[in-house]
């Protein structure tokens, strides 16, 4: 199963994230670049995602959309930079409901004996902004137990 | 205050490695600062200090009980910033899930759902 770590140290306006997945590199590149494959997988379930534009070159545009069922739809778009390859894309990232603020993602693809394992880096503009991003929750609530406290501070501990 | 300064001053508490050691403890139960004090080669000013930073982020309150001043751990606000990076962390969670998933089909097999 694949497992997602996040990284967003305090004072840094970064987010880190790392997953591996038990495929090869080109097709996790082809999942992450093709239309009809990201709208497969890109947000929670119950939402629907729609890619409007994802034009895979230096210099392309890239907008998706996610919509909910209750008719809230919320826009992302940006630029890509460089020669997206299986190696790695570079793009720039906007919510559309707080233009101006921009960041820029660097992922990675590497290979690791036929799994890969994608890494994305996130650039913010202020520690405002990445802190902004990551209260939104990508616009998503979840309810939480005492137990993570103590998880917390466990891994605070051993850290 | 904005849920953000506030997310601030708790990660500004928790980014020393005493001060985290010192909230491990208080989970146990309230403590003076001489208990507090004694895990570490560190004078109990130098612990004060540190109770003191723990104090604005709002993760513990001190008490009198006698001549004792006791801290007891407040953790409202670490519910505060556990909850914020979970609800990111889920987001991308169940993508990368799904991912799995959509790579597994992709290549002709079953998802491997590990049975969870």
């Amino acid at each position: 199963m694949a497992k997602t770590q996040i990284t967003a140290e305090p004072g840094i306006p970064q987010i880190i994230m790392t997953c591996e997945f038990d495929a090869p590199r080109d097709l996790v590149y082809r999942a992450y670049t093709e239309p009809e494959l990201l709208q497969q997988w890109l947000g929670p379930r119950e939402y629907t995602m729609t890619v409007k534009e994802n034009d895979v070159r230096d210099g392309g545009k890239w907008r998706f959309v996610h919509s909910d069922g209750e008719g809230h739809e919320h826009g992302f778009h940006g630029v890509f930079h460089g020669n997206p390859s299986p190696e790695g894309i570079v793009r720039t990232f906007e919510y559309e409901g707080a233009p101006g603020h921009v960041s820029m993602e660097t992922l990675t693809l590497t290979d690791r004996d036929g799994r890969t394992l994608a890494r994305t880096v996130t650039a913010f503009q202020a520690v405002e902004d990445r802190d902004a991003m990551i209260a939104s929750g990508m616009e998503r609530g979840v309810h939480d137990s005492d137990e993570r406290i103590t998880e917390l501070l466990a891994r605070l501990q051993a850290g | 205050m904005k849920q953000t300064d506030q997310i601030s001053l708790v990660f500004g508490a928790l980014a020393d490695p005493t001060r985290r050691a010192i909230l491990s403890r208080l989970t146990e139960g309230d403590a003076t600062v001489a208990e507090l004090a004694a895990p570490f080669s560190m004078s109990q000013p130098a612990i004060s200090r540190h109770l003191k930073v723990l104090e604005q982020a709002g993760l513990l309150t001190r008490t009198r009980r006698a001549t004792a001043r006791l801290s007891h751990l407040e953790a409202e606000p670490l519910r505060e910033v556990t909850t914020w990076l979970a609800r990111y962390q889920r987001f991308w969670d169940e993508s990368h899930e799904r991912l799995d998933e959509l790579l597994a089909a992709l290549q002709g097999e079953p998802a491997d759902n590990d049975g969870s």
